[in-house]
C-alpha cells in the first residue's frame, strides 16, 4: 500500500511531530514565546476539531461556536473566583454546563435550515456575550482574572507550562481520534449523510433531527474543554472569548484547514494563529526598504492581507491545506 | 354464530381514504380514495399537474394531508412522519434522483440498509466494516446490476446508473412495498427496458405503486391503473378497462387530440 506515503499523511506526521518535540526544541535555546504561541493553537485547534465535526461532517454552520469557549472559560474563572479551584469540580462543570447551553441551542436552532440556523446560533453566542459582559462579580465587560490554575491531583500541575502544554496536546490528539471514530461509526455515516441530503435521510428513515442534536452537543461539549484550557492558559476570561469574531475566526481554520477533514482544523488553526503573529513583522520588512517608517505603522493593519488570503483560499484552493496535500497526492501518483 | 361475509377479504396493503390536500388555492389532491391490494403493481398515471407526485409525498409522509386517511397493512399511518412509515416497511424512489452524491454507491445503500437496523447512536466500531451492514447493500446492488460500481463516489455514476441506485436503496430495507415516483425518467430506450425487467422481477415479491409518463411501461407492468386529473380520481380498472374508459381517453389519453381541437 502505497498509500500511506501520500504526501498528506507526511504532513500529518511533521504535524504532530513539530506539536510533540516543540518544548525539546525551547529546551535547546529556542524561543521561550513559541511555547505560549503553540499552547494557544493547540488549544483553539481543539476548538476547531470540534467544529469541524458539525461544520465539516455535519454540514452544520453555527456561526456561534465561541460561546462554549466562553462558557468553559467562566465555569472554571467563576468557581476559581467563588474557591472551588479543583480540576475534579471544574472542568466537569465547564463540560456539563456547554453540553447543557448546546442542548437548548441546538433544540431551537436545528429546527432551522440555512440562513436561520446561521443567525440563530450567532444570536445565542451573541446573548452569551452580553450575559457574561453584564455579570458585575465576575467582571463584567473587564473580564475575570484567574488567580489560581485548576487543581489536580499532585504529578499534575498546570502552573508547569511544558506540562500544561502536553497536556493541551493530549487532549487535541484525543479528540481528534474521538472524531475519528465518531465519523466512522453508524453515528457518523447518520451525520454525514444529513450533510449529503437530509430529506432522503429522513426518507429512507432516519429521525436526523435526534442525530444531529447529539453531534452539537459533542461538539459543543469539546468546545467547552477548550475553553477551560483557554482560561487556565491565560489566567483570565472575558467575554470577548464569545463574541463573534471569535466564533468567526474558528469558521477560518477549519475552511483554511479543509472542511470534512480529519486534521484539517489543526493545520488550520496553526497556519492562521502563525500567520497573524508573522505578517506583521512580514510586512515591516517587506515594506521598510520601500516606504521607510510608515512601514511600521502599515503593519499595525497586517489584517488586510489576511483578509485577501482567505478570499484566494476559498477561490481557488478549495479543501483548504487538506485539499491542496490531496492534490499533490494525486499529482504524484502516474 | 353469522357466517362471514362472503366477499374475498385479502386485506389491502394500502388503503387511502378521501384524501385532499390544498396548496392556497390549488387543490392537489382532492377527496381522493384508492386502494392497493397485496401483491399488487398499481400504476397512477395522469396528465402534469394532476397531483401524482403530491400523493406520493403524502402517502411516504413528506406531506401532510389537510384530510383524509392512509392505511398501511390495515395500521392508520396518517400521521406517522417518514422515517415511521419506512420502518415500516413503505420504502420510496425519488422522482429527481435523490442521493448522497459525495458518498460511494456502497455507502448509499448501505446507509438505507442501516436506517432499518436499529437506532444508529453507535459511536465508535467503523460501520463501513459491518457485514450486518455491507452484505445486505452489496446484494442491493448486484439485485439492481450495479455491483461492479459499488466503491465510486455516487456522483460519477450516469443518470440511468442512479435510476438503478435508487431502486437499490429503497430495496435495501426490504420494504413490502415500495412507492415509486417516475423511475424512467431520463432513461434512454435501452435503460427502459432493463428497468421494465427489473421492475417485473420485483414485482414477484412486492406491492408497488407506480407513477409513471412511460405509458408503454404501464401498461406493460399494471396489474391496476389509477387515472388522476386535478387531483381526482376519473377512473380506476385494470389497464385494458382503462385503455377503453371513455373519459380517461378524452382527459388524458386523447390530451393530443383535445388540444388540437381546442
Amino acid at each position: 500500500m502505497t498509500g500511506w506515503f501520500s504526501a498528506r499523511n507526511i504532513a500529518i506526521v511533521a504535524l504532530v511531530a513539530v506539536l510533540l518535540l516543540l518544548p525539546v526544541y525551547i529546551e535547546l535555546g529556542g524561543n521561550r514565546f513559541l511555547l505560549s504561541l503553540f499552547t494557544r493553537i493547540v488549544i483553539l485547534a481543539l476548538a476547531a476539531v470540534s467544529l469541524n465535526l458539525i461544520l465539516g461532517y455535519g454540514g452544520m454552520m453555527s456561526f456561534g461556536h465561541a460561546a462554549y469557549l466562553g462558557i468553559g472559560g467562566y465555569a472554571v474563572g467563576m468557581l476559581a473566583k467563588e474557591g472551588i479551584v479543583s480540576g475534579f469540580v471544574q472542568w466537569p462543570v465547564a463540560l456539563g454546563a456547554s453540553a447543557l447551553f448546546a442542548l437548548v441551542i441546538g433544540a431551537l436552532s436545528l429546527r432551522t435550515r440555512g440562513v436561520y440556523f446561521i443567525m440563530i446560533t450567532l444570536a445565542f453566542a451573541q446573548m452569551a456575550y452580553y450575559v457574561a459582559g453584564g455579570i458585575a462579580r465576575y467582571g463584567g465587560d473587564d473580564g475575570l482574572t484567574v488567580n489560581q490554575r485548576s487543581q489536580f491531583v499532585p504529578p499534575v500541575d498546570l502552573t508547569n507550562k511544558v506540562q500544561f502544554y502536553y497536556i493541551c496536546v493530549a487532549l487535541l490528539l484525543a479528540s481528534v481520534f474521538l472524531v475519528w471514530r465518531l465519523i466512522n461509526s453508524r453515528f457518523g455515516m447518520v451525520i454525514q449523510g444529513a450533510r449529503s441530503n437530509e430529506t432522503r435521510m429522513r426518507a429512507i428513515g432516519f429521525p436526523t433531527y435526534r442525530y444531529k442534536l447529539t453531534c452539537f452537543v459533542i461538539a459543543g461539549t469539546m468546545c467547552g474543554l477548550a475553553g477551560a484550557l483557554l482560561a487556565n492558559h491565560t489566567d483570565f476570561v472575558s467575554p470577548s472569548m464569545m463574541y463573534w469574531t471569535r466564533s468567526g475566526d474558528l469558521i477560518i481554520m477549519v475552511v483554511l484547514g479543509g472542511m470534512g477533514s480529519l486534521f484539517g482544523p489543526v493545520f488550520g488553526a496553526m497556519a492562521l494563529l502563525v500567520f497573524e503573529e508573522m505578517l506583521p513583522f512580514i510586512i515591516k520588512v517587506v515594506a521598510t526598504p520601500l516606504f521607510g517608517p510608515t512601514a511600521a505603522r502599515a503593519s499595525e493593519y497586517w489584517q488586510i492581507l489576511m483578509g485577501p488570503l482567505l478570499l484566494l483560499v476559498v477561490l481557488f484552493a478549495r479543501g483548504g491545506i487538506d485539499g491542496l496535500l490531496r492534490k499533490l497526492d494525486r499529482r504524484e501518483r502516474p | 354464530m353469522t357466517a362471514p361475509r362472503a366477499e374475498p377479504m385479502i386485506a389491502p396493503m394500502l388503503q387511502v381514504e378521501n384524501l385532499s390536500k390544498r396548496f392556497g388555492g390549488i387543490v392537489a389532491t382532492d377527496d381522493l380514495s384508492l386502494t392497493v391490494a397485496k401483491g399488487e403493481l398499481h400504476a397512477v398515471i395522469g396528465p402534469n399537474g394532476a397531483g401524482k407526485t403530491t400523493l406520493i409525498a403524502q402517502l411516504s409522509g413528506q406531506l401532510t394531508p389537510d384530510e383524509g386517511r392512509i392505511r398501511f397493512d390495515g395500521q392508520d399511518i396518517t400521521a406517522l412522519p417518514m422515517y415511521r412509515r419506512s420502518a415500516l416497511g413503505l420504502a420510496r424512489s425519488f422522482q429527481i434522483t435523490s442521493l448522497f452524491l459525495d458518498l460511494s454507491v456502497l455507502d448509499n445503500v448501505a446507509l438505507a440498509v442501516q436506517a432499518h437496523a436499529g437506532h444508529s447512536f453507535r459511536f465508535w466500531r467503523d460501520a463501513r466494516s459491518e457485514p450486518g451492514l455491507r452484505d445486505p447493500a452489496r446484494a442491493a446492488l448486484d439485485r439492481v446490476g450495479l455491483g461492479s460500481r459499488a466503491e465510486l463516489p455516487a456522483s460519477l455514476l450516469s443518470h440511468g446508473e442512479h435510476r438503478q441506485l435508487e431502486l437499490a436503496m429503497a430495496l435495501a430495507g426490504s420494504p413490502r412495498m415500495l412507492l415509486l415516483d417516475e423511475p424512467m425518467a431520463g432513461l434512454g430506450p435501452e435503460e427502459s427496458v432493463r428497468m421494465v425487467e427489473m421492475l417485473r422481477a420485483l414485482k414477484q415479491e412486492l406491492t408497488i405503486l407506480l407513477v409513471e409518463h412511460d405509458m408503454e411501461a404501464v401498461f406493460a407492468l399494471a396489474d391496476r391503473v389509477t387515472v388522476l386529473v386535478y387531483g381526482r380520481v376519473i377512473a380506476s380498472g385494470t389497464p385494458d378497462a382503462i385503455r377503453a374508459d371513455a373519459a380517461v381517453r378524452e382527459a388524458y389519453l386523447g390530451e393530443a387530440e383535445g388540444a388540437a381541437h381546442g
